[in-house]
């Protein structure tokens, strides 16, 4: 019996090497590759065109080195955990990876980036970089871990014809909240079948929910959503349910699309593809990259759209200073921690986003230029017509409180709009709903009531 | 000779010892790490990614004050009942014994028509059915021929949405199965039954429904623990919206681990899911033995 049971084993045993000879030997012997992760989309390829052009511009540059480009398909959300999964074990990390800047400090915490300090230090470029957005890429420790590609605000975009056919003044600033009722519900009275004026919410549009709507009412009644001062999460503001019953009015009034099409994922397609271009829409919150979209090239492309569109800075609630809000992201590059060769991978990076290909790529994808010879540039100053009014909003605009615990409340934040546009819950239940459950993430003790 | 004699039997259990090294690598490797992972805070990101703490059952113990769990456990049994153990079994039942009395060419067309929503990728399907139900969708379309309002399906009745979408899916198996053990049902039997005077019904329910016992049970296991496993459908079709109201346990684990980063939550989630499975699995089983001596 027990011989029979040693062959067996010896035989597993046996098998388990055969399978094993079978795996891959260590790809970084012999040959070197830099492996590059990135996002694509159907309606976002300026990125890969720029990792083109860096492999060739490095690859020319560097004999004998492999760039291996791997373009994750799969929109924001789905981007972020298949990186975040490669991440988690030393044999799949990328080299280089772009990340997005509100991941940069968790991601600086799981020990996924690599310090750049000393390599940036002998970088003659990075001078050129805006000190804010320099700020983007720092962990707690102080230390940079990521280079911004670019940065992003958010504004209320708007269709002159629609404006012009409610006999609105053109062109258009509100300046409070109630501005805004006004306008929405002249537009709705001037013509019926028009989407007055969209917010994104619940938890179908994901962090756009947030990004682009509720965080710039949140922020525009003086309450926020983190306290950097005490290091804890606001519960019982008055701002927040403020900001869920001006929702709670645009969306039970219909002055911004039915429920059932705000938490369909997809609500955003139709809101630059078909609403904007049909003159269905009147207004809607959405990012400074909105023309990358209707420009020549871009997956919503509409000739004429710079005579079409407007763009207004979303006004605080009772016009208080600094009298508009706006959010900011943005993505970076940067250098995975167990890379096999960090000085490569870090060249490599500084290649893909030399003058040449920062330029490119800011202007193809609408981003707000974060290198001073960009931002100087006239290519860039003339990509679009809003590229002065969406830059100027950096000075009005916040960042999210990017910490682990981030990624659940902005959750928790998504669910309480959902409640409130739904009729579920009224704006004052949601947020009692919303400040349970901030209690139950980060514990009791980190809240502060404000 | 004792020795060749034992070698060689050993032999015979080689052609076993594949199968039984990829259920070991494939199945029990993830089904403990699961379970280990679910006694840990391990994260996607964050300072518990690489060096995950044991936290002993305390996710276990969040998990019965979270308020969608319950909801979440509700929607399963749910899903798997209505899709499942009535839907895809009763239906499948039904289409074999129907196709058995149809002429040939009904009962290939029909047979054809079923199979090829079987044959679908699942994500292709899903979007099949997203296309179907979504708000300027076909069935709307269909609808609006008889002037019927335009209905948000997904959004007012997401659960039915996504079992009548899974029924239509899988149906096709359980005909599949039927139909098999519908042709070993001795002739004889039933055309006795007739002479006996024991009408359609009768002869199903005594004759036929007995001797198929065995496959019926086989068949429940199966589809049970598929529609258990259903994720990229309900994905695709409602993302466990609006309100939680399709957020079934392997919606909810993923959205936990992948979403939220919190790997050690979703997969005790993921953990129940299996223990769930488990009891359907071993009910059927003891179905099959006591059925079988």
């Amino acid at each position: 019996m027990l011989r029979r049971a040693s062959k067996t084993v010896s035989l597993l045993a046996a098998a388990v090497l055969v399978l094993a000879a079978c795996t891959p030997g260590n790809p970084a012997e012999g040959n070197k590759t830099i492996k590059v992760a990135y996002q694509k989309t159907d309606s976002f390829t300026a990125l890969d065109t720029m990792f083109q052009d860096a492999k060739k511009e490095f690859e020319a540059a560097n004999q004998g080195v492999t760039v291996e480009l791997q373009p994750i398909q799969g929109n924001d959300d789905d981007y972020g955990t298949k990186l975040a999964l490669a991440l988690r074990s030393p044999s799949t990390a990328p080299d280089v990876f772009y990340e997005d800047t509100f991941k940069v400090r968790s991601d600086v915490d799981a020990g996924y980036l690599l310090n750049l300090d000393s390599r940036l230090a002998g970088w003659g470029e990075w001078d050129t970089f805006d000190d804010a957005a320099k700020e983007a890429g720092k962990a707690d420790d102080g230390g940079t871990y990521a280079v911004p590609l670019g940065t992003d605000t958010r504004a209320i975009w708007y269709n002159r014809k629609v404006f012009e056919a409610a006999g609105v003044a053109l062109p258009w600033r509100p300046s409070t909240w109630q501005d805004i009722l006004d306008t929405a519900r002249k537009i709705k009275a001037a013509s019926p079948d028009v989407i007055p004026f969209n917010m994104y919410a619940g938890k179908g549009t994901g962090e756009g929910t947030v990004m682009q709507g509720f965080y710039e009412l949140l922020y525009g009644t003086g309450a926020g959503l983190y306290d950097p001062d005490s290091k804890k999460w606001v519960v019982g503001s008055a701002g927040f349910k403020d900001s869920l019953t001006f929702l709670k009015t645009l969306y039970s009034e219909n002055l911004a699309v039915a429920p059932a099409e705000a938490l369909d994922p997809n609500v955003w397609k139709k809101v630059f593809g078909e609403w904007f271009p049909k003159a269905k829409l009147g207004a809607t919150v959405e990012g400074s990259y909105a023309p990358s979209f209707w420009q020549d090239g871009g997956s919503y492309a509409w000739p004429g759209y710079e005579q079409e569109m407007g763009v207004a800075p979303f006004p605080t609630q009772n016009g208080g200073a600094p009298g508009a809000v706006s959010m900011s992201g943005g993505w970076t590059l940067a250098v995975g921690a167990e890379t096999k060769q960090p000085d490569l991978a870090f060249n490599f990076l500084t290649t893909a986003l030399n003058a040449k290909n920062s330029l490119a790529f800011t202007v193809a994808s609408s981003q707000i230029a974060v290198r001073s010879d960009v931002a100087a540039d006239p290519a860039y100053q003339s990509a679009n017509p809003f590229v002065k009014d969406v830059s100027g909003l950096v000075a009005v605009t916040k960042f999210r409180p990017a910490t682990s615990d981030y990624p659940r409340i902005s959750a928790a934040v998504q669910e309480a709009t959902e409640a409130v546009i739904t009729g579920s819950r009224t704006p004052e239940q949601a947020a009692a709903d919303y400040d349970t459950a901030v209690a139950g993430i980060v514990g009791g003790d980190k809240t502060i009531r404000k | 000779m004792a020795a060749t004699h034992r070698t060689r039997q050993l032999l015979r259990y080689l052609p076993v010892l594949p199968a039984v090294l990829l259920l070991l690598v494939f199945l029990a490797g993830p089904v403990l790490w699961a379970f280990h992972s679910s006694l840990t805070n391990a994260g996607l990101t964050g300072r518990y990614a690489r060096n995950p703490e044991w936290v002993g059952l305390e996710n276990y113990q969040r998990l019965l004050q979270d308020p969608v769990f319950p909801l979440s456990l509700a929607l399963t049994v749910l899903f798997v009942a209505g899709s499942a153990i009535v839907g895809q079994n009763v239906l499948g039942l039904a289409l074999a014994v129907l196709m058995r009395r149809a002429r040939p060419v009904v009962s290939a067309t029909v047979g054809t028509a079923v199979v090829a929503a079987w044959v679908l990728p699942e994500i292709v399907a899903a979007f099949a059915a997203y296309a179907f139900f979504s708000r300027d969708g076909t069935l709307n379309q269909l609808l609006g021929q008889f002037g019927a309002a335009e209905t948000d399906w997904l959004y007012t009745v997401p659960m039915a949405a996504v079992i009548l979408a899974n029924i239509w899916r899988g149906t096709a198996f359980s005909m599949l199965v039927y139909r098999a053990a519908l042709n070993g049902v001795p002739a004889e039997l039933t055309e006795a039954a007739h002479m006996d005077g024991a009408g359609p019904w009768q002869r199903l329910a005594f004759i036929t429904l007995p001797v198929i016992r065995g496959s019926i049970a086989t068949n429940l296991m199966l589809v049970t623990l598929q529609t258990l496993a259903v994720f990229t459908l309900i994905w695709v079709m409602t993302a466990g919206g609006p309100a939680n109201g399709s957020t079934t346990l392997p919606v909810l684990a993923y959205q936990e681990a992948f979403k939220f980063g919190d790997i050690g939550y979703g997969t005790a989630v993921a953990s129940v899911l299996i223990l769930i499975g488990a009891a359907f699995g071993a009910a059927y089983l003891r179905l099959l033995r006591e059925r079988n001596p």
